[in-house]
């Protein structure tokens, strides 16, 4: 470990990510009929100190490569780096050990807290189990923790349904902060809390992150929130990244045709201004059965015929704006020779 | 929310025939070992509030007595069944997998196993005795206990807080005593509560056979066999100990209901009443 934090650059490296499920029949003897390829193949990496944004609709994959990245589900193949260390090659004592460097926020606020348990032990636990501290110097750190998220201290003495919404998701995450990790995956933490409460949860992640030097990778599917939150997005269709790149340059100039769509998508706060609102076919196709090619070739406004047969590889088309398009890969052919290969 | 009339006269059974049992010496008027051959076959009267049996020993005595016997039956076979199917249970639904389905085609064999049998063949091994009664019946009962615990883990290892123990590093046997075991606790509680009286039932049955709690050990089975061919000229001796079988069920009956309906979170939270949570299932449906 010593050492590592230089030597690196990036703090999480996920290489060639895939999480099947297995898809089984039969009473008796299960025969193994198809994968539900929830994660198919994602490599993206995060620099420490930043947020990336993850998004995609319901049932891309999303959740689940933040789950197969934190080990919670056990990935099919490929790799995951975390400072320099295979987490996938990591016996299951290991992996328990490291799972204090990197925490998660879950979305559902309530259901993520054990009912049975009172504030001061759930958030204590992550103490108790990774560091040694007696009991006193605990509640002391479970104290401070809940004033950091806004909470006050005799909080700790209640059980989490006796909290608001917007108030237990500030008790995840306290749990998450507790054993000081450097990175959190936030999956759609927002999602289950009303507006107003949206935006307070949003401030407190970005004060802590300034505080800690906290890395985020943060899943949603509300497009306004990751862009204000964000440095870099990652755009997920059908267990694949279709596109990648900074937050900016993602809102100004989105290459492919369903980072478009989904942008177009956003609801714009001035009821008069025309919306060039691009309505998809369809529904998403089965991730059991996913199309040939690529994959968004059949809800695609702009779909040619390569798309159908060849699947498109997640390039670099400059500035590290990285797309898996067709459309673009003349693009990366002009770009491409200025452009060193990225790893 | 306070227990309901009926459970709330199901605790008082409860209590009651705690209190008697544990107070057996102090207020049982006589010994109910001593036989008075004078005194046989007595109706109840003064000084013998439900008679006397054929050897003359005092029936209230003897049914005080008895109470302490189906207690401590009732409570030792349950805990000794509670024991083997959450340990059971739980590694069966944690783990799942294949330990799941050995684990619980296992449980099937024990369960379509006659505990009368069971019995028969475990006493031709020791001595018939209250011991050997624990045994039986705490060996017969604990596959409803695997199946139930075992479905309970099943639903709570998903959730989503097991899933942030894993998240924060915890070791399996930390999630299941601290996430797990609480949170599967009020079915159990209901059930264990339910099952007393079932095994207090098979207790007197197993002693009425003989393969019990031995004479002159006072139990209330034991009464109602010594009792049967007396039933015609002296009532009194099977009807004693079969109404105290009948309000210690009765008692542990309502008793669990009354817990049922005051553990179900869905009662805690939202107050619902039974016919709005009997019009929700059918919507649902």
């Amino acid at each position: 470990m010593i050492g590592t934090n230089k030597a690196t650059e990036t703090l999480l490296k996920v290489e060639n990510l895939k999480k099947y499920f297995p898809v089984k029949k039969g009473l008796v003897i299960q025969r193994h009929v198809g994968d539900v390829k929830a994660v198919d193949g994602v490599s993206f990496e995060i620099y420490p100190g930043e947020t990336l944004g993850m998004v995609g609709e319901s049932g891309c994959g999303k959740s689940t490569l933040g789950r197969t990245i934190l080990r919670l589900l056990e990935p099919t193949q490929g790799k995951v780096i975390f400072q320099g260390q295979s987490l996938t090659e990591l016996s299951r004592e290991e992996m328990r050990k490291i799972r204090s460097q990197m925490q998660m926020i879950f979305q559902d606020p309530l259901a993520s807290l054990n009912p049975r348990m009172k504030v001061r032990d759930i958030i204590g636990e992550p103490i108790l189990i990774h560091e040694v501290l007696n009991r006193v110097e605990r509640e002391k750190r479970v104290s401070k923790l809940l004033n950091i998220v806004g909470l006050s201290p005799n909080h700790g003495e209640r059980y989490p349904h006796e909290f608001s919404g917007g108030q237990r998701q500030r008790l995840g995450i306290a749990r998450a902060l507790a054993v000081n990790p450097k990175l959190i995956i936030c999956d759609e933490p927002i999602s289950a809390l009303d507006v107003s409460l949206q935006a307070q949860i949003i401030n407190l992640l970005e004060d802590l992150q300034a505080e800690f030097n906290l890395t985020y990778l943060f899943i949603a599917h509300d497009l306004a929130m990751v862009k204000h939150l964000s440095n870099r997005v990652a755009v997920m269709y059908l267990g694949k990244l279709v596109e990648l790149t900074s937050s900016e340059e993602l809102y100004l100039h989105p290459r492919h045709p369903y980072t478009i769509a989904l942008l177009s998508a956003i609801p714009l706060p001035y009821p008069n201004q025309k919306k060039g609102r691009i309505i998809l076919k369809g529904d998403a196709p089965s991730s059991v059965n996913p199309p040939s090619g690529c994959r968004f070739h059949t809800r695609c406004p702009e779909m040619q015929d390569i798309c159908k047969v060849m699947d498109p590889e997640l390039i670099d088309i400059g500035n590290k704006h990285f797309v898996a398009c067709h459309l673009h890969t003349d693009e990366k052919k002009k770009v491409g020779n200025s452009v060193t290969n990225h790893q | 929310m306070k227990l309901s009339k009926g459970s709330q006269f199901g605790l008082y059974i409860v209590a009651l025939m705690t209190l008697v049992a544990i107070l057996a010496e102090t207020i049982a008027p006589y010994d109910p070992l001593q036989v008075v051959l004078k005194d046989s076959l007595q109706g109840p009267n003064f000084k013998h509030f439900m008679g006397t049996d054929l050897l003359g020993r005092d029936i209230l005595s003897r049914i005080i007595y008895g109470a302490r016997a189906s207690l401590i039956i009732g409570v030792t076979a349950t805990s000794i069944s509670l024991l083997i199917g959450l340990i059971v249970g739980s590694v069966s639904g944690y783990y799942g997998g294949w330990v799941d389905s050995l684990i619980m085609r296992l449980t099937d064999i024990f369960s379509a196993f006659p505990y009368f049998l069971m019995a028969i063949i475990i006493m031709t091994f020791f001595e018939p005795s209250m011991i050997s009664v624990f045994f039986v019946l705490g060996i017969a009962g604990w596959t409803n206990y695997a199946r139930l615990v075992r479905g309970q883990v099943i639903l709570v290892k998903v959730s989503s807080y097991v899933e942030a123990a894993r998240s924060i590093g915890a070791k399996d046997g930390r999630i299941i005593v601290h996430h797990v075991f609480p949170n599967i606790l009020s079915p159990l509680i209901v059930y264990t509560t339910m099952n007393i009286p079932g095994v207090i039932l098979a207790e007197a049955g197993l002693s009425f056979l003989g393969l019990g709690v031995q004479p002159p050990t006072p139990s209330w089975g034991v009464m109602l066999s010594e009792g049967k061919d007396f039933i015609f000229n002296a009532p009194w001796l099977i009807f004693w100990p079969g109404a105290a079988l009948l309000f210690s069920v009765i008692g542990y009956n309502l008793l669990g209901n009354g817990m049922r309906d005051r553990l179900d979170p869905r009662y805690k939270q939202g107050g619902e009443s039974n016919g709005s949570r009997l019009v929700n299932s059918c919507q649902r449906s």
